[in-house]
């Protein structure tokens, strides 16, 4: 049973959103034709403000790592447990096809991690994340990351809940990503530049020129060059971690950002 | 492919606003998607019959508006059009700017056909 809201969950919580409908617009549904003007993926849109009231009460910060498949969302949350050992207890959910590969990453490290393993599903949803979470104490959590299904395309179109989006560009895809997939990088409340330590390998990718494309999508948000294998630019990552975690305690969780 | 899970959610949605007495009579269904939705209307479309299969809601056209990208900048206050991967203000040339149109994906309106007759007939002997 789901503490919050008293409904008996296992998986698939869907508040079934006629419950919520104004009386008057079924009145309306005698006639012709019924104006309705909510968001289409407004089930989902509720469910992610349920999560996000678990995550408050838990006192969990979260964040949502989207990238391409191959960006290095496990290694960097793999530095980052071990960066943040004695400072903020971690925990994972892993959306994959199939397999428990990266959870077992994340257990190796002593972390918490729970596998959501979607089938043919190309991104995580809300009730995904909700149906997770039961079998997560999210008590002792400071830093919940759910690690989404490596897509560029279809994850940045459902709210988990999270309250940041970190989008993972690695530095052999090319850095005009964000003009290919304008959703998905409009949606970053920071850019990762991943392998760094490829840079001169690569040759052609400037993270300046990445940066740009993000800013001609009105998106101000920092862009920061790390290398989970060497370590460059990780004590950066963890600053914004602690700084972003502190700033939404000190207003109690209760307008998450993600908007 | 996840304008088939969109495409749930809007049968869903739907079938809420479909009275009982109403089931199969639902004629068009219109949407506003904008193209920073991030869902394709073509693949909506082809995705729709596939999910309406059996609901009350089935055989319904889908009705798309598309919406354009809109900006308002920051810098100096001008609204103008905007591509989707440039959102740029036209009259300065910032960056600062807030979307205000383009990302739209809604339910608008359902509109239903005309009840048949024999269902009138019915709901009268009753």
């Amino acid at each position: 049973m789901c503490d919050l809201c008293g409904c008996a969950v296992a998986t698939g919580h869907v508040h079934v959103a006629g419950a919520q409908l104004p009386a008057a617009s079924l009145h309306g549904a005698s006639g012709r034709q019924v104006e309705v003007m909510r968001a289409l993926l407004h089930d989902n849109d509720h469910q992610a403000a349920h999560n996000r009231a678990h995550f408050a009460a838990a006192g969990t910060f979260v964040v949502n790592l989207m990238s391409s498949p191959g960006a290095g969302k496990t290694s960097l949350l793999e530095a980052t447990i071990r960066a943040l050992r004695g400072r903020l207890s971690v925990a994972v959910i892993e959306g994959d096809l199939e397999t428990e590969n990266d959870a077992r990453r994340i257990r190796a490290l002593g972390a918490p991690a729970v596998q959501i393993t979607t089938g043919n599903a190309c991104h995580l949803d809300a009730s995904m994340v909700h149906a997770a979470l039961h079998a997560l104490d999210l008590a002792p959590i400071d830093v919940l990351f759910i690690e989404n299904v490596g897509n560029l395309v279809c994850p940045a179109g459902f709210d988990l809940g999270q309250h940041r989006n970190v989008v993972l560009l690695s530095v052999t895809e090319g850095d005009d990503k964000p003009e290919k997939y304008p959703v998905m990088f409009r949606a970053a409340d920071l850019l990762a530049v991943t392998k760094t330590d490829l840079l001169a390998a690569v040759g052609d990718f400037e993270p300046a020129r990445a940066t740009r494309h993000l800013r001609a999508l009105a998106n101000a948000a920092p862009v920061l060059e790390i290398s989970a294998r060497s370590g460059a630019g990780l004590n950066g990552w963890i600053d914004w971690l602690v700084e972003q975690r502190a700033r939404d305690a000190d207003r109690t969780f209760e307008h998450a950002a993600h908007d | 492919m996840h304008e088939l899970s969109v495409c749930a959610a809007l049968v869903r949605q739907v079938l809420d606003v479909v009275p009982p007495a109403r089931a199969g009579a639902t004629g068009r269904i219109m949407l506003r998607i904008g193209p920073l939705a991030g869902v394709e209307p073509e693949q909506l479309r082809l995705a729709f019959p596939l999910v309406a299969a059996g609901t009350a809601c089935a055989g319904a056209m889908i009705d798309i508006e598309p919406m354009p990208v809109r900006v308002c900048c920051r810098v100096c206050g001008e609204h103008s059009a905007a591509r989707a991967n440039r959102l740029i203000c036209a009259g300065c040339g910032a960056w600062q700017v807030n979307l205000v149109g383009g990302d739209e994906m809604l339910l608008a309106s359902v509109e239903f056909l005309a009840p048949p007759r024999v269902q009138q007939r019915e709901r009268a002997d009753v």
